[in-house]
């Protein structure tokens, strides 16, 4: 299918592998079996998440507190694994994920049911949440020693030569895709998104969908809560502390229209490649790390940049006059 | 309603029930009496034309007859039985689709999924049917002679382009009713006609149209019978067949013109404003006309004429392609901030976006442009600008309790007084004022006139963009009326006529005996428009 992967997502696919040729060039070890393997881990929840995120952005919104539910989320399994470390993975897997349904469909209830902006509702839930954590722990760490084995090795175990987390990667990606390109519901995100207005003048159902787009931000966002808290064996009150930029980061390269309407999973995944990418290679190839965050901020802005240029083209010119050379119009009386 | 009863009576000669009526059918939003029991039939296989002047209730109607408004009194009728259209579901459920002005588009989505945007057909378990889609999507595309590509986003399409897609829509939800708003508005002429192909052939399967144009021509070319209204009220119908440019003219205008803008005559001096030749690419076409000192000049024309396109070239916010604009020999229009410097200012159409700024105060707002003069070294003197703002705000009456109060918190009139009086402390030598009276209430209009007229008395020059015939006659010492872009018409106080401007906003023949001698329109309701107009 044409609109799968784009024009756009092919270009990003080639700087992808034009900066890995650079980066192995550079550092031969990163292309190494271990070394991939780390950078496909690392990127899984970076993945899973810019998804989420995506969800929301089409929609023209925005989730602001994915990295507090995050937190939350993984805070609760912690405590749950603390309190019955026999407790199989999978039960602290439904409890994260279960609590950041609920976390995300309060967000949901707020825009939808309240008409407030996505910006300012996960904004102040943002700090509602990651204030919770504190609560909850009264602030203090959930280490490697008191969390259960289950809950610790889950992520790492293997099947079929990947592990879990990239499984449960490759599930969202899935999921993702078929939600937003085969089912109604993730079709008319897009409609709402370019244009809410006509959106509801063909009958679509706006607060359902925005109820929707943030209980599934939400509830992701607490299955990788467990997920960071398992693979880093800690939870704190820091946990996944500013995460919900990368994840915007990771759309807007992959070329995801901050501006609602546009977006695919293809450049969804290829946006988050290619930060995990640089994120793990600028230490190899011996950047120093001060500089690490003001490249990967300038990476950015370029690809907004670039989105704003490629939107600003499709822009119709404004037009009054008669288009020249034809008679002014039909007169047939 | 008896008005609808008495002038349908002449058609029933159409024996079955409409398709679509309104019967009666009254409009309120908030203070403004939008629709005040209009009525109007829709039959199948045929095309009725529905006319007025801008504001004359004809998209509210429209907007009642797909379920995006209801009416508070009244009844939609279909098929003969009165219904309640709630939303726009239930209107494309009871096959009512509409092709709006501004096309509804989703511009990222693809031709095919615009057609069933918000009715995606599916299979079992709920996944899209796209094979349906594209079968049916392709199927209603060929019956309008459309090749487009299914899979292309809408965004990369043209506006005539676009149009097909969205009547494609309407077919594919086998609407029986119709309804096209001013589908033309935005086509070359050989894609009107075009248009029309498909609208007759639409006509002939059974389909009823309404079709809404300001171009009589296109009227009289396609439409079967008309339908008049003004002031959202129903004023004339009737065949097309038996009517006449000027009858339909006359009924659109039609009321007496009393004197509710009381005139202000200062001495009109010497030349101000001289632009020539001014023109734009795609908006403006060599445009010329000289403003005098103390001299209303109104700018007439339909939405759309190129009136507001104009002015912000003029006051620089967008570059004109072609010719000058001077203000007593100095070019002006290059910059908004150059324009306010050599004493050009423009008080902008659109108040929320480009004339208010709602959160600051009365006295930032008023101070605003004047900044530059009430600065005491480095900082702002905040007692000259608070003295600024208070004689503004007395001098046009602007109702406060502090003017630390935000903008945001003041009436859409006050609101317009204030972007309006944050001019006078600049001193200017030529205000703009575009549709500065629109939406605002009966004694806010009056003290923008009273300013209007304060400001010629001082020798400003003023130019008043509006859409309501009755204000620019009443206010304005020429009246320059405006038409795809083009200045076609200047005239002088003394040939003031509704019918004259009317006709040349419109594109009509231009021809005054014939206006005058024509018969009178199947219903007038001079009396009642009359009592209505004081």
């Amino acid at each position: 299918m044409r609109r799968l992967f784009g024009r756009r997502d092919a270009t990003l696919a080639l700087i992808i592998a034009a900066l890995l040729c650079a980066i192995v060039w550079r550092a031969p070890v990163f292309a190494s079996a271990g070394n991939l393997d780390t950078v496909i881990n690392d990127g899984a929840i970076l993945t899973i998440m810019a998804l989420a995120q995506m969800h929301a952005l089409v929609a023209r919104g925005v989730d602001l507190s994915v990295g507090a539910v995050m937190a939350l989320a993984g805070m609760l399994a912690a405590l749950l694994s603390r309190a019955h470390p026999e407790l199989p993975a999978l039960l602290a897997l439904g409890l994260a994920g279960g609590s950041g349904l609920v976390l995300g469909a309060a967000n949901g209830a707020l825009i939808a049911g309240l008409g407030m902006p996505p910006i300012v509702v996960t904004l102040g839930t943002l700090s509602v949440y990651r204030g919770l954590v504190f609560v909850i722990s009264d602030g203090a760490w959930v280490n490697a020693h008191e969390l259960g084995q289950s809950f610790l090795s889950f992520p790492h175990e293997r099947l079929l030569g990947l592990t879990h987390l990239t499984w449960i990667a490759l599930a969202v990606v899935a999921a993702s895709y078929l939600f937003l390109h085969h089912r109604r519901a993730g079709r008319e995100l897009f409609a709402l998104g370019g244009n809410p207005a006509a959106a509801r003048a063909v009958g679509i159902d706006v607060a359902r969908r925005e109820l929707l787009v943030y209980t599934i931000t939400g509830t992701l966002a607490g299955l990788s809560g467990y997920l960071w808290v398992a693979r880093y064996a800690v939870a704190y009150t820091e946990t996944a502390l500013g995460f919900e930029m990368q994840t915007i980061a990771a759309c807007v390269i992959g070329g995801v229209s901050i501006r609602g309407g546009r977006g695919g999973v293809v450049g969804c995944l290829l946006g988050s490649a290619f930060l995990v990418i640089l994120f793990n290679a600028l230490p190899v190839i011996d950047v120093s790390p001060f500089w690490q965050m003001a490249i990967s901020g300038a990476t950015i802005l370029a690809a907004v940049v670039l989105n704003a240029r490629s939107e600003r083209r499709r822009l119709a010119a404004r037009r009054i006059l008669p288009v020249a050379g034809v008679p002014a119009a039909s007169r047939a009386t | 309603m008896p008005s609808s009863s008495e002038v349908s009576a002449p058609l029933a000669f159409a024996a079955s029930a409409p398709a679509l009526s309104l019967v009666g059918v009254e409009k309120r939003f908030g203070g403004v009496q939008a629709l005040a029991g209009v009525g109007l039939e829709l039959r199948a296989g045929q095309v009725l034309a529905l006319l007025g002047e801008n504001g004359a209730g004809k998209s509210t109607a429209v907007k009642i007859m797909t379920g995006v408004h209801r009416p508070d009194a009244g009844e939609v009728c279909i098929g003969g039985e009165a219904v309640a259209l709630d939303s726009p579901e239930v209107a494309r459920q009871r096959g009512v689709a509409a092709v709006f002005q501004d096309a509804l588009s989703f511009d990222d989505l693809s031709v095919a999924e615009n057609l069933f945007m918000g009715h995606l057909p599916t299979r079992r378990g709920g996944w899209l049917d796209w094979r349906a889609m594209r079968t049916r999507a392709a199927a209603a595309l060929r019956s309008l002679e459309a090749d487009l590509d299914l899979d292309t986003p809408l965004g990369a399409l043209s506006v005539a382009q676009k149009h097909r897609v969205s009547i494609a829509r309407a077919l594919t939800h086998d609407a029986r009713v119709l309804i096209l708003d001013e589908p033309t508005a935005a086509l070359s002429s050989r894609e009107v006609d075009d248009l029309f192909r498909i609208i007759r052939r639409l006509a002939a399967a059974g389909t009823a149209l309404l079709f809404i144009s300001h171009k009589l021509d296109e009227v009289f070319a396609i439409a079967d019978r008309y339908t008049v209204f003004r002031d959202g009220r129903h004023v004339a119908d009737g065949r097309i067949a038996e009517a006449d440019e000027a009858t339909l003219v006359r009924a659109m205008v039609g009321r007496a013109i009393t004197q509710v803008f009381p005139k202000t005559t200062a001495e009109i001096g010497a030349p101000l404003l001289e632009v020539s030749g001014l023109g734009r690419t795609g908006e403006l076409d060599d445009i010329s006309f000289t403003l005098r000192r103390g001299e209303v000049l109104g700018f007439y024309g339909l939405v759309g004429a190129g009136r507001t396109e104009l002015m912000e070239c003029l006051f620089g916010l967008t570059r004109a392609s072609a010719g000058s604009a001077t203000l007593e020999g100095r070019p002006v229009g290059r910059s908004p901030g150059e324009s306010i410097e050599s004493g050009l200012v423009l008080v902008p159409e659109d108040r929320p976006h480009h004339g208010v700024f709602a959160a600051l105060s009365i006295r930032e707002n008023v101070a605003l442009p004047s900044l530059d003069r009430l600065g005491r070294g480095l900082f702002l003197d905040e007692r000259a600008e608070e003295r600024l703002a208070q004689q503004v705000a007395e001098r046009l009456a602007i109702k406060h309790a502090s003017l630390a109060q935000s903008l945001a918190e003041l009436s859409g009139g006050n609101q317009q007084k204030v972007v309006i009086g944050k001019w006078l402390a600049t001193d200017p030598r030529v205000v703009i004022l575009d549709e500065p009276t629109q939406g605002v209430d009966v004694g806010a209009k009056a003290a923008v006139h009273g300013f209007i007229g304060e400001l010629v008395a001082r020798g400003v020059g003023v130019i008043l963009v509006s859409s309501e015939l009755q204000e620019v006659m009443g206010v304005a010492d020429r009246i320059a009326v405006m038409r795809e872009g083009r200045l076609v018409r200047v005239l002088e106080r003394a040939e003031f006529d509704a019918k004259l401007i009317v006709t040349a906003a419109l594109g009509a023949a231009d021809d005054d005996a014939a206006l005058g001698a024509r018969a009178p329109v199947t219903t007038e309701k001079e009396d009642a428009a009359a009592v209505r107009a004081s």
